[in-house]
Formats: structure tokens, sequence, C-alpha cells
């Protein structure tokens, strides 16, 4: 069992600029601290242009700050080639996006088993009894061989969330994970966040515009013209 | 791999009317250049098939015969007014151990030492000018098998018998167990028994061949013991001119391969050749394009995915895999039904067609047909398939 108070991310000093050495180069991240635990469940608020985007992404290892120091699980990241980044973000993180991305030649099932099939190649008996369990977990054991197109919006990102979890990640990245959802299934979504943060011990980190779901968050971290404000 | 080839196939059985039509153009394709391949290949075996019925690969000779200048001295001009000297008949020097050494050349099949020259065929008033080919039956057909030639009486040479190709035969009304009266302007001349009557289909050789033992024709053109002429055939008919040269080099003399004596013909099928490879390329090429058109289209549809894949782990080496094997399903796949479909054409070619002559399909060009469409749309794939790898995982997610 990990240390709930282990360190999960730390950022130092992050800054990120655009169209580095060119006259129209601008910095949208001014120096980014911040620190998440096992235990942290925590929302990303600002205004759009915030740069909340733009932190989400190199929090995902999706992309590399111009300076500043990025530590996964106490690992250094800046500077690591692209194909330890992409091993270290398969095992280590799982994401959920607005927009589920479900690959749609595959079942919900396979779609959950993915992220095992791209690490470790065919999935095992094992493999296969965790991912049924964790679409279980979302409430969509029903559905395990139905094709994406088949499923609604909500079922679709409850799958998505599944997904997310296989790898046993230490971090659950989500950007707008419920942007576009009815209110009752963004609840119930929300809802199984909340559970894979008690259950699996990720730390959780969701970027989103709701209020009202980033009030019901234990932290909220604000960003605002590329700088963290006081948390509230 | 498991997953670049799960990925691939899932990709392509999504995109199933996309797949079927790219699958259809590569194999229309793949039949043409098979059936065309083999349909020219058919034909150019046929033509050097009767082309060479008639005639041994190599010819061997006795060498021209040169005036020979006297050397003159340093700061000397020397004028020359040359006649060409006649080519007289004559023998090849040492024949016997020519032709030993001919017959242990691996390359070499079958070696027939011949005795040839001009004569008169006479009967009654009626005058002939042939060709006496003086031969040793057993040796000589193995070069040319004359004795499935033979429209009447025997193959039989010896003790005064003679063998006539079927013209003469009409022109001078003789048939087999008449007599002939051949003279080759060395002396009396003899007369001969008709043993046979043959006919190789080529009417220059059935109106003036006129096959005897090899003893009697040297004693008519009064070349005791001599061979004018060594007939060889060799293994691989297209490597003979560098078998000919070889012999050349190795004996001295002159050796002259079937390829030098039919340039005109070599030259044709050559032209032919290339304008069917150009045709085979240019089809490839088009194959090659749609294949890559049909991925590059693939992974701008599938831009959202490739990034989801790549945000969940793969790497960018395992992308481009996904895209390379697509191509080459799409090649292999492909090239099997065109192969089947150009099986076809060549089936109904060989058995509806006008029948001039048989198109055999060798497996070889099936194999090549196959390896060659894969690794075509491996290589057609390379572009879209980079392009899949180099998406950067935030863009793609984004943008889609």
């Amino acid at each position: 069992m990990p240390d709930a108070s282990q360190s999960v991310l730390r950022l130092q000093g992050l800054r990120k600029s655009y169209n580095v050495g060119k006259p129209n180069e601008v910095e949208v991240l001014h120096g980014i601290d911040l620190n998440l635990a096992r235990h942290d469940f925590a929302a990303l608020v600002g205004a759009s242009g915030s740069g909340k985007s733009t932190l989400l992404n190199i929090i995902g290892l999706l992309d590399v700050p111009t300076a500043g120091e990025l530590f996964l699980l106490g690992e250094p990241t800046i500077g690591m080639d692209d194909a330890r980044r992409t091993a270290l973000r398969g095992s280590a993180i799982g994401f959920v996006f607005q927009f589920h991305h479900l690959l749609s030649a595959f079942t919900a099932l396979e779609n959950v088993l993915m992220p095992l099939m791209v690490a470790k190649g065919k999935p095992s008996a094992a493999d296969r009894d965790l991912a049924r369990s964790l679409l279980a977990e979302v409430g969509m054991d029903a559905f395990a061989d139905r094709k994406p197109g088949e499923l609604s919006g909500g079922q679709q990102q409850r799958v998505a969330v599944a997904r997310a979890l296989v790898t046993r990640p230490a971090l659950l990245l989500a950007d707008e994970p419920t942007g576009n959802l009815d209110s009752q299934s963004a609840q119930d979504v929300f809802a199984l966040f909340r559970r894979s943060n008690e259950k699996f011990d990720c730390a959780v980190l969701l970027v989103t515009h709701d209020t009202r779901m980033s009030d019901a968050c234990d932290r909220v971290v604000t960003l605002r013209d590329g700088l963290i404000l006081a948390e509230a | 791999m498991w997953i670049e080839w799960t990925l691939a196939v899932r990709f392509l059985r999504e995109g199933r009317i996309q797949s079927a039509l790219i699958l259809v153009g590569i194999a229309v394709g793949v039949a043409v250049i098979v059936f065309l391949t083999a349909l020219i290949t058919g034909l150019q075996y046929n033509i050097i098939d009767r082309t060479l019925g008639t005639q041994a690969h190599i010819k061997v000779q006795s060498p021209d015969e040169v005036n020979r200048v006297a050397p003159v001295g340093a700061r000397v001009v020397q004028l020359i007014l040359e006649t060409p000297r006649a080519q007289r008949l004559r023998s090849i020097n040492n024949w016997q151990q020519v032709r030993d050494a001919l017959d242990a050349m691996p390359e070499v099949t079958a070696v027939s030492p011949i005795v040839s020259g001009p004569a008169l065929a006479r009967r009654g008033e009626a005058v002939e000018s042939v060709a006496l080919v003086g031969i040793d039956v057993a040796r000589y057909t193995r070069i040319l098998p004359l004795r499935q030639d033979i429209i009447a009486g025997q193959l039989r040479v010896g003790a005064g018998e003679a063998v006539i190709g079927s013209q003469l035969a009409h022109t001078l009304g003789v048939s087999v167990g008449d007599k002939l009266r051949l003279d080759a302007g060395q002396g009396d001349g003899s007369v001969v028994n008709i043993a046979g009557i043959f006919e190789l289909g080529v009417r220059e050789l059935d109106a003036r061949y006129v096959y005897l033992d090899m003893k009697q024709a040297q004693s008519l053109l009064n070349l005791p013991g001599a061979a004018t002429i060594i007939d060889v055939t060799v293994r691989d008919i297209f490597s003979a001119d560098t078998v000919a040269a070889h012999i050349a080099r190795l004996t001295g003399l002159k050796a002259e391969s079937w390829i030098e004596t039919n340039a005109q013909l070599m030259n044709a099928l050559k032209s032919q050749s290339l304008s069917t490879r150009m045709i085979s390329f240019f089809v490839a090429v088009a194959v090659a394009l749609g294949i890559a058109s049909v991925l590059f289209v693939s992974v701008i549809q599938r831009t959202r995915e490739v990034g989801i894949l790549r945000a969940m782990g793969i790497t960018r080496r395992q992308m481009l895999g996904v895209f390379l094997i697509q191509g080459g399903i799409f090649g292999l796949v492909g090239s099997l039904i065109g192969s089947l479909i150009g099986d076809g054409m060549v089936w109904l070619f060989n058995n509806l067609g006008p029948g001039l002559f048989f198109i055999p399909l060798s497996p070889t060009l099936l194999l090549a047909a196959a390896l060659l469409a894969t690794a075509t749309g491996v290589i057609a794939a390379a572009i879209p398939a980079r392009r899949a790898a180099r998406m950067d995982p935030v863009q793609a997610i984004r943008n889609a």
C-alpha cells in the first residue's frame, strides 16, 4: 500500500513559452510550483487562456516546459527522451478527456484494456478480469462487448474512466471530463473520480469550468495569467 | 508487434468500404501485371522455341581467313589496297579435341560436329542447289530433334543413304526409296538413296538440306576427315553469347551464338520486355499512390485516435508500425486476389483464347508479384505512417 501522503507530482518554477526565439515569443506559464500527494483530489480552474490546458499537457508529459522541473513519483522528467516519457506516461498517468476518445473499432472491454495492450501486448486472463471489474466499478459491465458507437455520451465517459484506471495510475488527469454531459451523467462521472481517488489511491487533478464540481473538490488550484493564485 | 497488428487489422476492418475499394484497385493492378508478364513471357518463349527449333545455340567454325600484312619499320607510311580473301570451305583444326573440350564444359548440353557445304542435287533434268550436311545422327539429334520431324521413311544416313527436306522432295519429284545424284563440284559426285523426308517447317531448310553420313559428306566435299562446323547447345539459352565468347577464347575459333545471328529478333524481344516492364512499373506506381492516398485519409480521419493512443503510451515506432502494416496488408491481400484474377485470365486465354500459343504460369511470378506488392504497400504507407508517428498528441487530441 503506497503512503497516502507520498508526493505524486511536484512542479518547481515551471515556465512555458511558445514561439521561442521568434518575435512573437509569448510566455504562458510564469513559474508554477505545485505539489500533489496520493490522497489529493484537486480541481484546476481558471478562465480560458489562463494556461490550464498547457499546464495539464505538461503535467501529463504530453508537452515539455521551457524551464523548471517536473517530478513524477519523485523522478525528474525534464530531459527524458521520448520513449522513456511515453513509457512513464503509459504507466503512471491516466487520462480522461472532454470527448471520451474511445477507439471506435474496439469494444468497451477492449478499450479499457487498450493501455495494457499498448504496454505489454496480448492481454492475459488477469488483465481481462481487472478490466471487467473496472467496468463493473463504473457500472458498465453489462455493456462490455458493445462498441462505443452503441453507447450514450455518459456511458462512453464511464468507459473512458475505467480505461484511465486500468494501469493503476498514480495520477488521474481529467480535462473537462463532464463538459459534454448532462448534469445527471456529470454527477455520476464525478462520483467515479471520487471513488477512484479513495479506492485506487490515485491523485486526481480535474480541469473544469463548472464551479459546482470544483467546489466539491478538496483542493482548488486557480490559475490566472500563467500564475497560481493562493489555494482556497 | 501484437498491438500494432491488432490496431492495423481493426482499423482496416472498420473502414471496410475504403479498404474494399483500394483492395479492388490493387487486385486489378496486380492482375494486369501478372497477366501481361505471363503473356509476354509465353509469347517470347514461343518465338524463341520456334527459332531455336531449327538451329543450334552456338555454331563453332574456323576463323575467317584474312590477308597478312608484312610489318613495316618505324616512320614508314604504308598504304594498303586490299582484296578480301575468299573464304574457302575448310576443316576445323583438331576438331576431335575441340569436341571433347566442349563436351566437358558444364554449361554445354550437346555437341555435334558436322561437315557442311554446297552441292547440286540432280534427278533427271531437274537440278537444285542444296546444302550437304554430314552428321553423326546420335549427336545431331540431341541438337535438333530431327527424328520427330520425319514425315516419310526413316532418319537413316550412311551406306549411300540420305534424308532430304519435303520441299526438295517435292521440287525434284522424289519420294522415299528413290535415287538422287549429288555433286559438290569436287570430282564425280555420287548417287544416294532417299531414306527419309523431313519437314522442319522452315521453307528455306526444307528446300535445301540434305543430311548424309559424315564420311560420305567429307568425300563429296573433298574434305577427308574434316568437320566444318561444331553445333553446340547450352543449358541456359540466354547465356549463349557468354558461353560462345568463352568457347572462342578457349579454342581460338569463331563461335557465334543464336543471340548474335538473331540480333533483330533479340532486339525486338528486348524492346517488348522493356515496354512490358514500363507498363508494369507505371501500374505499380498507380497502385502505390492509391495505397498512399487511402492511408493518408485514414491517418487524418484517425488523428484523434492516434493522439489518444500516444497519450496512452504507444510509442512513435509502434504508431509507425500500425500504418506500415496496413500498407503491407493492402499489398499482400490485394496481390493475392490480383494473382487469382490474373491466373483466371491466363486460364481463359489458354483454354478459350485464339490458341496461338500456350502461356505457362510460373509460381515464381505469383510469388514475386505478392512480394513486390507487399513491399510496395509498405513503402507507399511510409509517408502517411510517418505523419501519424510524428503527430503531436496534444494537437491531435485538441484539433480533431
